[in-house]
């Protein structure tokens, strides 16, 4: 990160001023978010080269995600790195190059300059990690209470190779589901650390940029189908959506799932199912079974996809449904979850 | 973990299916005749249905989800009075998360929420208590609800706010005690059960020897259970086997977790914070003699009962159930939740329009949610 030498921004915390439009407003920018992403020109517009999309084909994707969470630091990540993560991921999983990004921040009044400046410096490293720029960017101060600390919004644009389609509704019965890894250890990550629960814990969010990932295991496996990242509603909510915008069904086996021993304890303790809490670096993909081996192979070589397993496939049974068949080998249906999961009370 | 995993082993599993299916043969349940067996507690409800024991035991043996799921036998009008309570200014109303849906007359506690009531979920009574001592300008109330498993720990939190003159810290008690319904349940008439799987929480705080009436007064088997599949399996077979010799007995599966003689700790802090209400009020199954308990009068300034004029200290109030919800005839066992005209079309998860399809241990949300209506359905 490169802070200038010669700091003009003397505040400790943010204040209304800093979203004026004056001097302030000026040096937040420049010595917080423009040091630390570094854009070619520090204009309300990015204007992006064309050589991306130069190949005859290529189409453009486009996206964009906005990013609350509390706490806004916590094991493995902080909403920064969502936030790269989030849009890259939902790039990627669209078949896209992840190329350029914008960040638009809304901050509460009050809200420390430092936390800030770690936010921008972990954004700037996800970023050229995942080998994206983020071009653009808008700042806006809201009074105390009018939001909880910090917002952020990325846009994402990508470009998609020519010949290349990802769809939900190429998934044919006999595709075998693949994960890249453990499930939901984002979602108890953050139920943890909101410190509600007199819990301690030595689980990190799975959060993590998953577009070289998708890069390789499209490289290895030409034939992949579709691709989904598993975040809010868990790996039930993204199987739910691709059974049913894909007219087929789902078959799980529970014993294959990869939970770590950590986030069964905590659900079982609190009462919720680990299939629906939140991953933010989980990809769910469907490869025809003759590529299914060399799709797991390249995904293995990469760290993020070191414990992809085959977690299920797709029927021509019950379509539009997700159904699980049990470590006993007793068979329920996983639906959609209504609302947000209560943790019950024995 | 590794200590849940071996009470999920399929291969023990599938020997005390098999040794299910031979007693039920020998029995002679079949479809026409089925052995129904009770499980009380809502956990278990739930269990049965995660892990699709339903569909794997022998086909003559029928669960019928009994009462106890503590947020699905709410009565309306308590949900009622948590709203009004957690709407009045200065309040911060604290509950548990699977209450935060249940549908009151005009709304539920998180609409409250949305409506601007400051609510907060908490996983314990303590962080209540926390809450009160940051917050000495606020009235922090915690809706105690819950069987005997939970009614330890609020007595425990009104003890503890009486020891440090805590003043802006009371209980809306909506506690309840197990055995009263199920003798309510047995004294129907209309109730065909053959026996029972105890609720092991529950059990773990006041022993077994409180279900002893069960099998004394009404020849009915009853074996406490634990919550892993294998538990479940075991106590249905243990309950099988003494259908088979003819006996009628409180044995406890559970031995494990379960003492005979209760927790004395939790059972002193019990006795000395409440009493017994003369009746309470449950959802689908009416006013119940002995069934709640209340806050004893030594620690009054902790009931929010009284503190805010509401429930039973303002006068019985009752409240009509949604018309065509069946939750009290599907909790005793009278239908299944399939069979409630209301099922799937008027009352769903997204829109609940009775307790039991609420909470997630609600036989209603079971059944939809883990498919036992949909997936027969879909495969048979």
């Amino acid at each position: 990160m490169n802070i200038p030498t010669r700091t003009r921004l003397r505040d400790t915390h943010v204040t209304l001023s800093h979203g004026g439009g004056g001097r302030a407003m000026r040096d937040l920018i420049d010595e917080v978010f423009a040091s630390a992403f570094r854009p070619d020109a520090m204009e309300d517009q990015a204007r992006l080269s064309d050589a991306a999309l130069a190949e005859p084909g290529a189409r453009l994707a486009m996206t964009t995600d906005g990013f609350v969470v509390t706490p806004l630091e916590f094991p493995g990540g902080d909403i920064g790195k969502l936030a790269i993560c989030g849009t890259v991921n939902d790039l990627a999983v669209g078949g896209a190059r992840p190329l350029w990004l914008s960040a638009a921040f809304i901050i509460e009044e009050g809200t420390e300059i430092a936390l800030l400046r770690r936010i921008a410096a972990t954004m700037a490293a996800e970023a050229e990690a995942a080998g994206v720029r983020i071009v653009t960017g808008d700042t806006k101060v809201v009074g105390r209470g009018a939001a909880d600390g910090v917002f952020v919004t990325t846009t994402g644009v990508g470009v998609i190779p020519p010949g290349r389609d990802l769809a939900a509704t190429h998934i044919r019965p006999g595709d075998v589901a693949i994960v890249n890894g453990v499930l939901g250890d984002h979602g108890a990550t953050i139920l943890a650390a909101r410190g509600d629960l007199a819990l301690s814990t030595d689980i990190r969010s799975d959060c993590q940029a998953l577009g070289h990932l998708m890069e390789a295991v499209i490289a290895a496996a030409s034939g992949t189908r579709a691709a989904r990242d598993a975040t809010r509603g868990g790996l039930a909510a993204a199987l739910n959506e691709m059974a049913e915008t894909a007219g087929v069904g789902v078959e799980i086996e529970e014993e294959a799932l990869p939970l770590r021993d950590e986030v069964k304890g905590l659900c079982e303790i609190l009462g919720l199912d680990p299939l629906y809490l939140a991953n933010e670096g989980t990809l769910v993909l469907f490869v025809p079974e003759a590529e299914a081996e060399a799709a797991l192979a390249a995904m293995r070589d990469r760290p993020e996809g070191r414990g992809a397993v085959i977690v299920g496939r797709a029927t021509a049974d019950h379509p539009g449904q997700v159904r699980m068949r049990t470590v006993f080998g007793g068979a329920r249906i996983v639906d959609m979850l209504v609302g947000e999961q209560l943790p019950r009370i024995c | 973990m590794k200590y849940a995993t071996e009470f999920r082993d399929p291969k023990a599993a599938k020997a005390v299916l098999a040794r299910i299916a031979e007693l039920a043969d020998e029995i002679g349940a079949t479809r026409a005749k089925p052995v129904h067996i009770m499980e009380i507690c809502g956990g278990h409800t739930h269990a049965i249905f995660r892990y699709g024991l339903d569909k794997l035991v022998h086909d003559g043996i029928e669960f019928i989800h009994g009462p106890g799921c503590p947020v699905c036998v709410l009565p309306m009008s308590r949900v009622d009075e948590c709203v009004e309570i957690a709407l009045r200014p200065g309040v911060i109303f604290t509950t548990f998360g699977d209450a935060m849906r249940v549908p009151g007359t005009k709304m539920s506690l998180m609409q409250a929420k949305a409506a601007g009531a400051d609510i907060r979920m908490v996983y314990s009574p303590l962080d209540a208590l926390e809450l009160a001592r940051r917050n000495p300008d606020r009235q922090v109330v915690f809706f105690g609800l819950g069987f005997e498993t939970t009614t330890p720990s609020t007595a425990l939190s009104i003890q503890q706010a009486a020891r440090e003159g805590l003043e802006n810290f009371s209980v809306f008690c909506n506690h309840i005690t197990v055995p009263e319904p199920i003798r309510a349940l047995l004294d129907d008439p209309h109730m065909v059960l053959d026996g029972f799987v105890g609720p092991g929480h529950v059990s773990m705080v006041i022993g077994t020897h409180p279900y002893d009436f069960i099998a004394r007064d009404y020849g009915k088997p009853i074996v406490v259970a634990g919550f892993e599949p294998l538990d479940l399996l075991q106590s249905v077979l243990m309950v099988l086997i003494q259908i088979r010799d003819g006996r009628a007995e409180v044995e406890n599966q559970y031995a494990r977790v379960v003492p005979e003689h209760g927790n004395p700790v939790s059972l002193a802090a019990i006795a000395d914070v409440y009493e017994k209400r003369p009746s309470f009020e449950w959802r689908g199954l009416g006013e119940i003699d002995h069934s709640g308990l209340r806050i004893r009068a030594k620690y009054r300034a902790y009931d929010a009962e009284e503190t805010f004029g509401i429930g039973y200290a303002a006068g019985p109030r009752f409240v009509a159930e949604p018309e065509g919800c069946a939750c009290g005839q599907v909790m005793t066992g009278r239908i299944k939740p399939t069979a409630c005209t209301q099922f799937g079309s008027g009352c769903t998860p997204e829109m609940p329009l009775g307790a039991l399809m609420v909470s997630s241990e609600g036989a209603c949300a079971a059944y939809w949610q883990y498919g036992g209506a949909r997936a027969t359905e879909a495969t048979e």
